[in-house]
């Protein structure tokens, strides 16, 4: 099977190990990944922010760039929504673009609900170790609907114990702009998401979302906390 | 409270808040306990998806004929025997009800909670006309003393702890200090009693008004509520337009629905329907009534794309759950209603001009979408607001610039991966300049990319 990986533009510049071990995952099962070199941003942050012809122009390089027929996938619940929820919102008088935003959305997929409902990962029982807790993004659960997957590749690895924290699906303070507008709110939930993390004793803290993830690393950073802070993807990828 | 907070100020009146200890951990307290009260109340209520459908089908029905249905509540009211006045603005609501309570004499009045109350400023202009004034719902008692405005629609002392209260009570009414809850309510019951006996007029609010009857309806839970609109002699009820719903029996909808989203109860202590005044052989009730219903911009809202917000039933779910909320308590968003629903009603009633820092007071999380008991779309119409933030001129004109930037790098793979680049090369310069709070918390950027990592 044939998918286009959608990198999103965190992972190409802070992250790019989990561009890495996106793809690794992928070709384990079976998936042959193409990168289109042209991707830049899906445009949440203009979209966020309130400037829909910047979002605009941004959305109608990201679908000519991933033209085509295989599906898409991103380890990113946010990025996901924003193309498959607002693209069709921003090109609502435009119906040649909404169509192709249509045929666009409806072949993107954030990564574990393509590992799961298509490539059945979690059925190879990888392997890892250690307690590992889980921090469910607001996009991928509430916007997305992704809540069951990442817990079912997470339970489904061999050596691992998951322990759940106390209110998983509270927002982490990321919120895109949101961090760089209202850094103290940003900070103090960043810091109350910290104290549920270190409350179940996990030596891991994992998720689905950079953006998320790099503002719970720099809380954890900031009080020493002996926890690493890694995407699922690497998690799994750790196993192969 | 030393210095006025306004919505314009909210980063630094959130700044304060994060740091102010006590403040955040009876925020945490409480917005923790009616979260999970909330969500217990709901567990076994099997139709709850398809009982917030009605509901929210009841208030699209008010939204699409909200002139027909005041209409018909005006008209069926004043059958009942009340006295209807409409009320276009803040000054015209404040006016009716001096003219009504002066006209009468009235001194002393008691008065049950009604955050249309406080979003016209009632209590000062009575008091500037020389009438005393006594909050009756035991958290606006609360903060009444104190001077302070409602952090909270429904639970207005929401950011005080038990202590403050102690504490505040043995200052102001003169009674040896304790923190037992019971014993204070106890010492509020007592002062409260005295002021409802001796009462001209009760000013109330209403959760809604029953267009077929002509009735108004109200949720409380301290009896309070039956005491000012029925003991003293005259009954000034103030509504906002958007409260009436088309028939008394919509409300067994809004019975299920509204105290346990607001507290987590299955049904207020108290609901009171009122139609009309005390007639012949009734045994309670005001003997006048009057009830004022107030625009205030809301036929405005009406006609805009964010319309929807005024399909709100006051019950403050979305503020419990939001993570903002949580964070900074109710007084940092500067004007009457915080949270989710409170900061899109600031932004629309007050304007953008006065406001518009506060459309970023959301992290976009959609807890908030997710409880409204009346669908909602919160994060849609917060969206919406930036939107007009941008196309009316109140952005900082650094994210302009940044934005038009950004959307020709996103538009141009070279351009992006040279940003990506020069970005990596003159890091401690972006971070220096882009600062602690922000940059600084980002990690620096890889050496190579991933866009250059694979072939």
């Amino acid at each position: 099977m044939k998918v286009m990986l959608f990198g999103t533009c965190i992972v190409d510049t802070f992250f790019p190990e989990v561009g890495e071990a996106t793809v690794r995952l992928l070709r384990r099962f079976g998936a042959t990944v193409a990168f289109p070199k042209a991707q830049t941003c899906c445009g949440q942050p203009a979209y966020n922010a309130g400037y829909e012809d910047v979002t605009r122009a941004a959305a109608a390089h990201f679908l000519s760039v991933f033209a085509g027929d295989d599906p898409i996938v991103t380890p990113s619940g946010s990025c996901a929504a924003m193309v498959k929820h607002h693209y069709p919102e921003l090109f609502r008088d435009h119906p040649a673009m909404l169509r192709k935003a249509e045929q666009v959305g409806s072949r993107v997929y954030e990564l574990s609900q393509f590992l799961v409902n298509v490539l059945k990962s979690h059925e190879a029982g990888l392997s890892g170790k250690g307690t590992v807790t889980y921090h469910a993004s607001c996009h991928l659960t509430r916007s997305l609907g992704v809540r069951e997957e990442p817990l079912i590749l997470l339970q489904s690895m061999k050596g691992v114990r998951f322990v759940p924290m106390a209110d998983a699906v509270r927002c982490c303070g990321f919120g895109g702009t949101f961090m760089a507008k209202l850094p103290e709110i940003s900070c103090a939930l960043a810091d109350e998401k910290a104290e549920s993390i270190l409350a179940t004793g996990a030596d891991t803290v994992t998720g689905a979302d950079c953006g998320c993830l790099m503002n719970i690393a720099d809380a954890m950073r900031k009080r020493r906390a002996p926890v690493a802070v890694k995407h699922l993807v690497q998690l799994l990828a750790e196993g192969l | 409270m030393s210095e006025i907070q306004t919505s314009l100020s909210f980063r630094s009146n959130a700044a304060k808040a994060v740091d102010d200890q006590v403040l955040r951990a009876a925020m945490r307290h409480a917005a923790d306990t009616f979260g999970t009260k909330r969500s217990d109340a709901f567990a076994p209520v099997a139709d709850a998806e398809a009982l917030r459908d009605r509901a929210s089908a009841i208030r699209d029905e008010v939204l699409d004929n909200l002139p027909t249905y005041v209409d018909r509540f005006a008209a069926n009211a004043a059958k009942a025997g009340a006295t209807v006045h409409r009320a276009p603005d803040a000054a015209s609501a404040r006016e009716i009800i001096a003219g009504i309570l002066s006209g009468r004499g009235a001194k002393r009045i008691v008065k049950g909670k009604s955050m249309v109350s406080e979003e016209i400023h009632l209590n000062a202009y009575l008091e500037r006309a020389g009438m005393e004034v006594v909050e009756t719902d035991l958290g606006e008692f609360i903060i009444q003393l104190v001077g302070e405005t409602p952090s909270h629609i429904i639970v207005p002392a929401i950011h005080k702890n038990r202590r403050q209260v102690g504490k505040l009570f043995s200052e102001k009414l003169g009674v040896p200090y304790t923190d037992d809850p019971q014993v204070l309510t106890k010492i509020a019951r007592k002062a409260m009693r005295e002021k409802f006996l001796s009462a001209d007029a009760g000013i109330s609010g209403a959760n809604f008004a029953a267009a077929d009857t002509g009735s108004l309806v109200l949720f409380t839970n301290e009896g309070n509520g039956r005491m000012v609109t029925t003991v003293p002699p005259l009954h000034i009820a103030i509504l906002s337009i958007e409260k009436v719903i088309p028939t008394l029996s919509d409300l067994t909808a809004f019975i299920r629905l509204l105290p346990r989203s607001a507290t987590g109860q299955t049904i207020t202590s108290y609901v009171s329907v009122i139609t009309g005044p005390r007639k012949p052989g009734d045994a309670t009730g005001a003997q006048e009534l009057h009830i004022v219903l107030l625009d205030n911009g809301r036929s405005q809202i009406r006609a805009g794309e964010s319309r929807e917000i005024l399909k709100c039933i006051r019950c403050g779910a979305c503020m419990n759950v939001c993570p903002v909320y949580r964070t900074v308590g109710g007084h940092a968003y500067g004007w009457i209603y915080p949270g989710p629903m409170g900061l899109i009603l600031t932004n629309l009633l007050t304007g953008m001009a006065k406001s518009h820092p506060l459309v970023d007071a959301s992290t976009l999380c959609g807890a908030c979408v997710e409880v409204c008991p009346v669908r909602i779309p919160l994060v849609p119409i917060i969206l919406q607001l930036r939107r007009r933030r941008v196309r009316e001129g109140f952005s900082d004109p650094r994210e302009i610039r940044g934005m038009a930037l950004f959307g020709k790098a996103a538009a141009s793979p070279g351009l992006f991966g040279l940003g990506q680049r020069l970005a990596r090369l003159f890091w401690p310069f972006v971070r220096s300049v882009g600062g602690r709070d922000v940059v600084g918390r980002l990690p620096e950027p890889s050496r190579v990319p991933y866009r250059r990592r694979t072939t």
